[in-house]
């Protein structure tokens, strides 16, 4: 037997918050992974308990500074089923043009910023080789649209504060948000560039039996509703289950070595993808028009399971967000009123879960007879991804053993951040532990 | 204020507990970011840059509050890595959201969220930068201003004040011509007794300010909340409005405790 071998590499970086990752082999063999998160946790469920039902938007904001609108949107829609409040169209609509920002604005940044400088061999996006300086003028640009898609409708693009239980606090601005419309049909386009740049990328060929979990909806690409599917492209049934059935399928248990709870399907605890490679998989029929045809020819054949290929799955996505934009944008033609349905608070429970740009996010809230928040349940994308995410490394290291540890553990953190992990959503520096025996 | 920064001088973000949106803003920065980039060298920035650059760093960004045994060690040693050190957000500057645990018992809050709470450090307080090491500058907000960022990279590197407002958000309000939603809906507001940064955005959207960019200079809460009660607004509702984002402010920490557990304005 070799000597042990224990090092450590400051990984995880482009990634938003905390983690690490641990890994034991023997005699060539992997014997433990274990994806650490460790930051801090914040205990919003706890400190949610005794808020008032209309500041739960604000607070659950702050769960993630990437992904703010998903969270208000999920929390206004559970708090509504809770309180019986039913939205009527106009307002699902601008709450759907707002979540396209926030896709635009998150997966732009995931893109450009942080995960194309693994494929063009630069270590940031200040460091980007001259011949793709267009694709990084083109990503900022593409990150400010979504950024101002928020502004217009939610006040501010980072914790938005326009977002309300039942509506918004004030009618979005029907001329501004038409004043979109040129950024977005320059954006329709220009997604089809970045689309043809990232699925020319050099991929890793790394295909696994992924169980893909998404929303799937009757009306279009699935965001802010739908039902619960899973997809496991072995020909055997997944799931198809209403939003409301979700704790009778999915449990959360608490492992060691993180501040996250990992997330499993039931019966066998078998762990799952979410995010954009599982939306797509799923949902591929429903894209919009342009975005289905850039998909059809991009080169890359889907349904995809090779992870390594999500970033062309984000790009998709952002080409369905610019067109589905651009077509809100364009029946956007009066300020909606009343711009908020509201209701009597009584006590009551609800649930709702949606797609926030990494995956499924689900929320659970009771309300006491106070009127006031009694419970909570949050359970973010990453998390959910968490069991996933080490069985993948466990399959890639086997590939990786022959390499220098440094190389071992760039190829183990490029595989980690085609999650696009969202550490502080999930609770958390990364460290890479790799102990050779 | 450092006297003379060098001709490239070295920036390092850092973060601790936080959601990540005030690094955004850096990111958001966009054409100042890249602008910034060729002012000064980004030696250490986890979330955008994987080669890290040792320190000492001329300018340091903390994100994030106090909350684990292991940040205290951290802080210290990156005080003593950073000549113009300054904190960004609510987080680092207050505590942030994640310190309304501080009126709980940590016990009791981690073993709610937890089933082995064994499992996690954390420490009874999340607490601002300012109550470890020494700060150099706070900028203020829930997230931050990406334009008072730039004028606070801006001016440490050229060596003078950022100019940052340190009036009321009610003083905004005026700027702008806004309907006062205090005066005109009878809405409990913030404004008064909270820093200006935001453009007073909430009652631009007609409703309350809860607070982001925290209190204000001299912000005489007890008025202020003495005049929304006897208007009629319950108690618990004000103590709820200042607990939020800076909630452990001192200003609005004494005043919730006192709407909490203490006299009322017109008690003697």
């Amino acid at each position: 037997m070799n000597q042990p071998r224990d090092f450590t590499v400051k990984a995880l970086t482009r990634v938003e918050g905390a983690g690490g990752l641990r890994v034991r082999v023997s005699d060539g063999r992997v014997e433990l992974v274990e994806f650490t998160i460790y930051e801090p946790p914040r205990f919003f469920e706890r400190l949610l308990r005794g808020r008032e039902v209309r500041e739960v938007p604000d607070i659950v904001a702050r769960i993630c500074g990437i992904c703010p609108v998903a969270y208000q949107i999920t929390a206004c829609q559970a708090l509504e089923s809770a309180l019986g409040i039913v939205v009527g169209p106009e307002i699902r609509l601008l709450r759907r043009l707002l979540a396209c920002g926030e896709w635009l604005q998150s997966h732009s940044l995931h893109i450009h910023m942080l995960h194309a400088p693994d494929f063009l061999g630069c270590d940031s996006c200040f460091t980007y080789p001259e011949a793709y300086a267009g694709l990084l003028d083109r990503g900022l640009r593409m990150k400010a649209i979504g950024s101002r898609i928020i502004q217009v409708l939610g006040g501010r693009s980072v914790h938005p504060i326009n977002v309300a239980v039942g509506g918004f606090h004030r009618a979005p601005d029907a001329t501004a948000v038409r004043g979109l419309i040129p950024d977005l049909e320059w954006g329709t386009h220009a997604a089809f560039d970045t689309l043809a740049t990232v699925s020319g990328f050099a991929f890793p060929d790394f295909t696994q039996p992924y169980e893909c979990v998404s929303l799937r909806a009757p009306d279009g690409y699935p965001m802010n509703e739908g039902r619960i599917v899973s997809s496991t492209g072995t020909g055997t049934a997944g799931l198809d289950i209403s939003i409301d059935d979700y704790p009778q399928h999915f449990v959360e248990r608490q492992v060691p070595h993180s501040t996250a709870l990992s997330s499993f399907i039931v019966p066998r605890d078998r762990p799952y993808l979410c995010g954009p490679l599982s939306r797509l998989n799923n949902c591929l029929a429903d894209l919009p028009d342009g975005a289905r045809r850039a998909a059809d020819t991009c080169g890359i054949p889907w349904p995809s399971r090779n992870m390594f290929h999500s970033i062309a799955a984000r790009a998709i996505e952002v080409a369905a967000s610019f067109e589905e934009a651009l077509a809100i944008a364009r029946i956007c033609h009066a300020s909606i009123t009343p711009c908020r349905i509201d209701s009597a608070l009584h006590a009551g429970t609800g649930c709702h879960a949606t797609e926030a740009p990494r995956g499924l996010l689900y929320h659970r809230y009771d309300i006491g007879d106070d009127g006031l928040i009694a419970g909570a349940t949050i359970i973010p994308p990453t998390s959910q991804n968490q069991a996933q995410i080490e069985a993948d490394v466990r399959a890639l290291l086997p590939g990786l053993l022959s390499l220098a540890d440094d190389d071992a553990a760039a190829g183990c953190e490029r595989l980690i951040r085609s999650y696009d992990p969202c550490i502080s959503c999930a609770t958390h520096f990364l460290n890479l532990h790799i102990e050779r025996c | 204020m450092p006297s003379v920064m060098p001709k490239k001088p070295r920036l390092a973000v850092f973060k601790f507990a936080s959601c990540d949106g005030c690094q955004l803003q850096v990111l958001d920065a966009q054409d100042s970011l890249l602008a910034i980039a060729e002012r000064v060298e980004i030696a250490h920035f986890p979330e955008a840059r994987s080669q890290s650059l040792a320190g000492p760093y001329d300018i340091g960004l903390v994100e994030g509050s106090i909350s684990t045994p292991a940040d205290i060690a951290r802080i210290e040693e990156i005080r003593r890595a950073c000549r113009f050190l300054a904190t960004i957000g609510a987080c680092a500057t207050a505590g942030g959201i994640q310190a309304l645990r501080n009126w709980c018992r940590i016990d009791e809050v981690v073993g709610s969220v937890y089933a082995s709470p064994l499992y996690v450090e954390s420490l009874e307080k999340s607490t601002p930068i300012s109550e470890h090491v020494a700060v150099d500058f706070e900028l203020r907000g829930c997230p931050i201003d990406t334009g008072q960022l730039v004028e606070l990279i801006t001016a440490v590197v050229v060596g003078r004040q950022p100019r940052v407002p340190r009036h009321s958000v009610c003083v905004e309000c005026k700027e702008a011509g806004t309907v006062c939603v205090t005066v005109a809906h009878g809405i409990a507001c913030l404004g008064p007794a909270t820093q200006a940064g935001c453009g007073a955005i909430c009652p631009a959207h007609g409703r309350e300010c809860f607070g982001c960019y925290g209190p204000g200079e001299q912000p005489n809460l007890v008025s202020l909340t003495g005049f929304y009660e006897r208007r009629g607004t319950p108690r618990p509702h004000l103590s709820r409005l200042v607990r939020s984002f800076n909630a452990w402010a001192p200003d609005f920490r004494h005043e919730g405790d006192r709407l909490e557990h203490g006299t009322g304005a017109d008690s003697p």
